[in-house]
């Protein structure tokens, strides 16, 4: 069984505190993904958990031992590098084989294994190859590959697909998913792309500042994001936030008054939630996909207003709508054929059972 | 648009120029060749013209002050069958050029692997490492003379007064005029003066291994030993072939070592090619004989140069 557990999990380089207390548990077979901007501790994180660098603090656990200070040709884990990390100097075949030659598997089980492996990954034909006859794609497979014949308890990627072109990185994300279903172990995939992370993780880990900002399936961090950064993180286009006040909107219910001329109502079962905000700045938070052109008769928890457009960004499917309210871009989702000029007036939808309040005194989603 | 067009590929409309037909019948390269005409045409004459003149010589009779005559392969066929000195020679420069290299080749790449490893007055060491390399041989060598002297040698000095060794009975040696020992010491001394191209030169390969390498060996199971020799070793192939390529050359042809120290003897034993064919060509004048002898060296190091080569075309298909 690979559990894995990260337990205050610490790590300062000589200036940096790079990654600042974590607490995570990863399951058996699962796969998880962590994900967050550029510098935020992911590859630490990562290569923590490989045993390349030392632990400043914490622990962590791989099965039920602690492996802190187990080097990692103990830790029964693969890595799968950024830049693949081939050695040039051995064919695919040996760059496959090389860690059982070490382990000193008998030379026909390691044939059958790279075999099985090329199989998966259809490189049966590059298996005389240098890695500097691959294309970037192919080195990636090969990469793969020789992590999968080592049959590891653990796999770590850290960021395996940012060096291929857009295109071929969709089909590779296919691909590994694909595997993971073939190969079932505990997977850790970092990513600074959250699609990859929606797309392939069973559960995704936000990481930000060296810290983590929530855990949870793709769907969670879609539907519930808990803080402003998880939801302005997931998702594309971006969510929109808005400084609003809650006021009271009699009977009972709450409304956010967006500018003097802009308030849209709350819905009823979410005014318990937000009441105790009553008279506070908030901010709105709103994803462009729930902004839409006018739908008459939406139904319950709809809101409607007018704003002038700005930029139109066709997409084919939907076209992206930019306007402002207050001199803060909102970015709007709407069908093609709804959207008129730009320049001119366009009503709007707003699905306000999708809203999320966000407390600016702590960033946190209410 | 003119301007973005491939070189060699004909555009065709406006009259040809000499140099667009050159370039049509030779191929893209024209402008090449007209590069290293310069080059070439020095190293014909710095190079070229001299090699000739001593094949030349070495099928004449020349001596120093006279008219040279030819006498086919005489000067080649004395050196083989009545120089009975030669073959000592050519013992002296093998073993002095194999062993030199051998340990220049091993200790450079452990004073490499230690100094990649140094992170403490790291610029220090490297620097230092250098000095025996851009100190003046003939200086450095007077250096060693003195330390190998008989007389003044400060090895036997230190061997007689210093504690433990004086407790031992060392000694004194007489490092240049016993036959074994002279040899060992101008191997020595040359192992000593090029060790430090060997350092830099690997250290400098060594740095271009990119670590990513040695952790994927890391996490694959290689220990600091398989990583040794499954990673940095192979990866170092081109790079040792080439250093090894210079410093055979150079230490076949070691001139001013032996000159300075023993000057050949004793008896011979320290002779290489250079100081013997100076000994035949400048203090006996037979500039034929002397011709003869350094010409003996040019299919040595053309074995050498030629295996050499091949190693590291094979090898340079890395990319790291
Ligand atoms: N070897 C190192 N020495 C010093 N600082 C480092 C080192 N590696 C990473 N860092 C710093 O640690 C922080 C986290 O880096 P990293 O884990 O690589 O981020 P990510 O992979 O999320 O982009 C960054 O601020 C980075 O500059
Ligand atoms: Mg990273």
């Amino acid at each position: 069984m690979a559990a894995i557990e990260l337990r205050d999990l610490w790590k300062r380089y000589d200036r940096v505190e790079a990654v600042q207390g974590i607490n995570l548990d990863i399951r058996h077979n699962e796969f998880i993904a962590l994900v967050g901007p550029s510098g935020c501790g992911k590859t630490t994180t990562l290569r923590m958990i490989a045993g390349l660098e030392d632990i400043t603090a914490g622990e962590i656990r791989v099965g039920d031992r602690v492996v802190n200070e187990v080097p990692p040709k103990d830790r029964d884990i693969a890595m799968v590098f950024q830049n693949y990390a081939l050695y040039p100097h051995m064919t695919v075949y040996d760059n496959m084989a090389f860690g059982l030659k070490l382990r000193k598997t008998s030379k026909a089980e390691i044939d059958r294994r790279v075999r099985d492996a090329a199989d998966i990954l259809n490189i049966g034909e590059l298996l005389d190859r240098r890695p500097k006859q691959l294309s970037g794609g192919q080195r990636q497979r090969v990469a793969m590959g020789r992590a999968i014949v080592r049959n590891p308890q653990v796999f770590l990627f850290d960021e395996p697909l940012s060096n291929l072109d857009a295109k071929l990185r969709v089909q590779m994300r296919t691909e590994i998913k694909k595997i993971h279903r073939r190969v079932r172990t505990t997977v850790v995939y970092v990513t600074h792309d959250q699609i990859e992370a929606m797309t392939l993780a069973d559960r995704i880990v936000v990481m930000n500042f060296g810290l983590i900002e929530q855990v949870g399936t793709p769907d969670e961090m879609y539907n519930a994001p808990k803080t402003r950064f998880v939801a302005s993180f997931i998702g594309s286009p971006s969510m929109n936030f808005l400084p609003c006040r809650v006021v009271s909107g009699g009977n009972g219910s709450l409304a956010l008054r967006l500018t003097d001329k802009l308030s849209l109502a709350v819905p009823p079962e979410r005014a318990a939630r937000y009441r105790s905000h009553l008279d506070r700045e908030m901010v709105f938070g709103i994803r462009p996909e729930h902004i839409s052109d006018r739908r008459p008769n939406a139904g319950s928890g709809f809101e409607e207003f007018e704003a002038g457009m700005e930029v139109v960004e066709p997409m084919g499917i939907d076209t992206m709508v930019f306007f402002s309210i207050d001199g803060i871009e909102i970015c709007a989702r709407a069908r093609p054929r709804a959207v008129g000029p730009v320049g001119e007036a366009m009503p709007f939808t707003v699905d306000m059972n999708e809203m999320h309040l966000i407390d600016p005194a702590n960033d946190r989603v209410v | 648009m003119v301007a973005v067009t491939n070189i060699g590929r004909a555009e065709a409309r406006p009259p040809l120029s000499v140099r667009s037909r050159l370039r049509r019948s030779v191929g893209p390269d024209i402008d090449g060749y007209g590069f290293i005409l310069p080059s070439a045409i020095i190293m014909v004459s710095l190079v070229v013209y001299p090699f000739g003149l001593a094949v030349w010589y070495s099928l004449s009779d020349a001596f120093i002050g006279q008219p040279a005559s030819f006498i086919g392969l005489d000067n080649f066929i004395y050196i083989l069958t009545v120089d009975d000195i030669f073959p000592k020679v050519l013992r002296n420069t093998l073993l002095f050029a194999v062993i030199s290299v051998a340990c220049k080749v091993f200790f450079g790449l452990i004073c490499a692997l230690l100094l990649q490893r140094i992170t403490t007055f790291k610029r220090f060491f490297r620097g230092a490492m250098l000095i025996p390399f851009v100190a003046p041989t003939a200086l450095t060598t007077l250096g060693w003379w003195l330390i190998l002297d008989p007389t003044y040698s400060h090895i036997n000095w230190i061997l007689k007064h210093v504690w433990p060794f004086s407790e031992m009975g060392l000694g004194p040696y007489q490092f240049l005029a016993d036959p074994t020992l002279a040899l060992s010491s101008v191997i020595f001394v040359n192992f000593w003066r090029g060790l430090p191209f060997f350092v830099i030169t690997i250290l400098a390969g060594l740095v271009s291994i990119p670590d990513h390498l040695y952790e994927a060996a890391e996490i694959d199971g290689a220990s600091t030993w398989d990583k040794f020799w499954k990673i940095t070793l192979p990866l170092l192939r081109p790079v040792l072939a080439v250093v090894i390529l210079f410093s055979t050359i150079f230490t076949l042809a070691d001139f001013n070592i032996v000159f300075v120290l023993t000057r050949g003897g004793p008896m011979n034993e320290t002779h290489l090619f250079a100081t013997y064919s100076y000994t035949y060509g400048i203090l006996n004048h037979d500039i034929g004989l002397g011709a003869a002898v350094s010409l003996f060296l040019f299919p040595i190091l053309a074995f050498t140069v030629i295996f050499l080569l091949r190693l590291i075309r094979r090898d340079t298909a890395y990319e790291l």
